[in-house]
């Protein structure tokens, strides 16, 4: 049984008299201990599928689909019964470490909250957790007293970790948990992050736009676009050789280190994401896309298998589109959008 | 402020916590740097003394009609400092012991105008849709209405008595800290820690009382100093106008039996004034206090923290 199974996940959001739609159908399967990163730009749906998964979403999103969190429906789920899975089964650490704790109670209050919440425990018996948690991500349990505004960016995003731990999850899901954090404090918070899970077989689901701080920490890759998942597989294999040409823009936009090719002439992508409202049908990502032929533009796009446990969402994954790629895009005849030439891949 | 100082110490099993003794002495350093708010809270500390201290020195021979033996509305005299009433009892006397009414109706009024002002703006609040509708409807109505009438009713209605003006001064002045209470608790609501709070499993109680009260309660605590100031008001109105307990005695009942004992006629101002200015006195005390400690708490106002 796996952990974790989503099954066709829409979410949509009621934008006045439109929905429109921010997840257009996800499916993923996680098992107990395994570590998945969700990459994509801002707006490609990978926090909303995420915060949807435990319900979080506001009222205004309606969600269908299936997600079986250890063979239960949580989105059919009772109140109460979702409350309990909540934390005690699977926990969130939040973007923005700076908010996300409440400025006047203390530290230890706070740790304490879901292990009184979810066991049945003295408050004393609590405090020790929490002092146990504390001393497990680095900050010294005598803290337990102080109030969030006395700690670092860092050390306070150290505390929403151990929160997240507080209730032994048998799944985490981190939303950019390394935001507005200084490259070595990044560095650090997500070496701990690696740590913990792997000592205590954790599964993670870990959110990003940053592709290399996802290849590094986690065991699967997986990228979004535009509400819908577009690549996903082994994280090494992903980031080296994407077989999607919105994975390939992403990893190109990194320059690699030690080559001063990729540092004077870094590869980006023109273009914005569609607006969730204005989906077309044909691959979403067409229009901005360097290697679009016309058949992006008419026939629809599924997640195709693309190698051993890899799978991409284009044509020229299919045998029949192979061949395609040295053909030049404007010799298109039935391009109806004139085709936007931008960075070269 | 009480409260505050010693919370740390009746919670069982924990040791005195240093960082909110910090934060206290912080906040009584920067309130005695502000001279108003000192004086005030000296009015206030008199005003509450004398009044606690009555019954050791103001007995039932010197406040019951038939057993007082002094002259009738007799000026100031070496005996009676602030003369006497047409009963022959010592004014003095009468404004020390009335402080004890006034000051208990006008904080227990507070009390409950805070209760129902903090529970509705709370609930309006973080409950949004027609819940948060109908109780901001509630509460603009009774904005609307006009609180003096409606608390004469009410007060009419429910009997004299020390407990009617008490409700009907609670139950008329609510409503504007229910829209300062839920205004607070929108935005606070809107922090994601309230999101953290809803991800780790907390329910709407939890969320309220843990998460959006304390950070509420600042607010609270400031508007109530300064409630208290206008209830104390409410009550010597309320009681001028016959409606309080006729047996006990309070500023607004000296002034309505100084102005139906023919005070004014008589020219006896000893007896129409010292209430009045006692009045003055503890409104102005309240509203000094209040002043600073909003003053201190506002973290807009605070600089150099």
């Amino acid at each position: 049984m796996s952990l974790l199974k989503v099954r066709d996940l829409r979410v949509s959001y009621r934008t006045g008299v439109r929905e429109s739609p921010a997840v257009r159908g996800v499916d993923l399967t996680l098992e107990r201990g395994q570590t998945l990163g969700l990459a994509g730009e801002s707006g490609s749906g990978k926090s909303t599928m995420a915060l949807a998964l435990l319900r979080l979403l506001p009222p205004s999103a309606k969600v269908t689909g299936q997600v079986l969190f250890q063979d239960e429906d949580l989105l059919t789920a009772k109140w109460s019964r979702l409350r309990a899975v909540r934390w005690s089964e699977a926990s969130v650490v939040f973007q923005g470490a700076m908010s996300a704790l409440n400025p006047v109670r203390t530290i230890g209050d706070q740790l304490m909250e879901p292990i009184l919440l979810h066991e049945k425990v003295g408050e004393k018996a609590a405090r020790r957790r929490a002092a146990e948690l504390l001393e497990n991500v680095g900050v010294p349990a005598r803290r337990l007293r102080s109030y969030p505004h006395e700690f670092s960016g860092g050390q306070r995003q150290r505390i929403m970790i151990a929160m997240a731990l507080a209730c032994r999850p048998d799944l985490i899901i981190a939303d950019e948990p390394t935001t507005a954090l200084d490259v070595m404090v990044q560095a650090q918070i997500l070496q701990l992050l690696t740590d913990l899970v792997r000592e205590q077989g954790v599964a993670v689901i870990m959110i990003s736009h940053d592709l290399s701080v996802l290849t590094q920490t986690c065991d699967r890759l997986a990228v979004m676009y535009a509400g819908r998942m577009v690549e996903h597989g082994p994280s090494e294999q992903v980031f080296a050789d994407p077989r999607h040409p919105y994975t390939r823009a992403l990893a190109g936009a990194f320059p690699t280190i030690g080559d001063p090719s990729s540092r004077r002439a870094p590869t980006g992508l023109p273009g914005d994401p569609p607006s969730p409202g204005s989906l077309g049908a044909g691959c979403s990502f067409a229009p901005r896309c360097p290697e679009a032929v016309a058949a992006c533009r008419t026939r629809e796009v599924d997640l195709w298998p693309a190698g051993p446990r890899r799978e991409s969402a284009c044509l020229r994954v299919l045998p029949e589109f192979a061949n395609l790629a040295d053909q030049p895009v404007a010799d298109q005849p039935v391009a109806n959008q004139p085709v936007k030439e931008g960075g070269a891949v | 402020m009480t409260s505050t100082a010693t919370e740390p110490v009746s919670r069982p099993g924990a040791t005195p916590a240093p960082p909110r003794q910090h934060a206290l002495r912080r906040f009584v350093r920067a309130f005695a740097a502000r001279p108003s708010g000192l004086v005030g809270l000296g009015i206030l500390l008199v005003v509450a003394g004398l009044a606690l201290c009555a019954p050791l020195f103001i007995g039932n021979d010197q406040l019951n009609v038939v057993m007082v033996n002094g002259p009738t509305l007799a000026p100031p005299s070496g005996g009676y400092p602030l003369g006497t009433d047409q009963a022959g009892r010592s004014i003095l006397l009468l404004v020390i012991w009335g402080a004890r009414s006034s000051l208990s109706i006008g904080i227990m009024a507070t009390a409950l105008t805070m209760l129902l002002g903090s529970s509705v703006g709370l609930l309006a609040g973080h409950y949004g849709g027609w819940i948060g509708k109908g109780l901001m409807h509630l509460t603009d109505w009774f904005i609307a209405l006009p609180g003096l009438p409606l608390a004469m009713s009410l007060a009419a209605v429910m009997g004299q008595g020390t407990a009617s003006i008490t409700v009907a001064i609670g139950v008329t002045s609510w409503a504007s800290t229910a829209r300062l209470v839920r205004a607070q608790t929108l935005s606070v609501e809107a922090r994601p820690f309230i999101e953290r709070a809803r991800a780790l499993g907390a329910g709407n109680t939890q969320v309220m009382l843990r998460h959006v009260l304390p950070n509420v309660t600042p607010l609270i605590l400031v508007s109530s100093t300064l409630t208290v100031a206008s209830a104390i008001l409410s009550e010597a109105t309320l009681t001028f106008l016959g409606l309080g307990d006729p047996t006990s005695v309070s500023w607004g009942s000296m002034i309505n039996s100084a102005f139906s004992g023919g005070a004014v006629t008589a020219g006896a101002w000893w007896y129409l004034l010292p209430p009045g200015l006692a009045i003055l006195i503890v409104v102005l005390g309240f509203t000094l206090t209040g002043r600073a400690v909003e003053h201190v708490l506002n973290p807009r106002a605070v600089n150099g923290r």
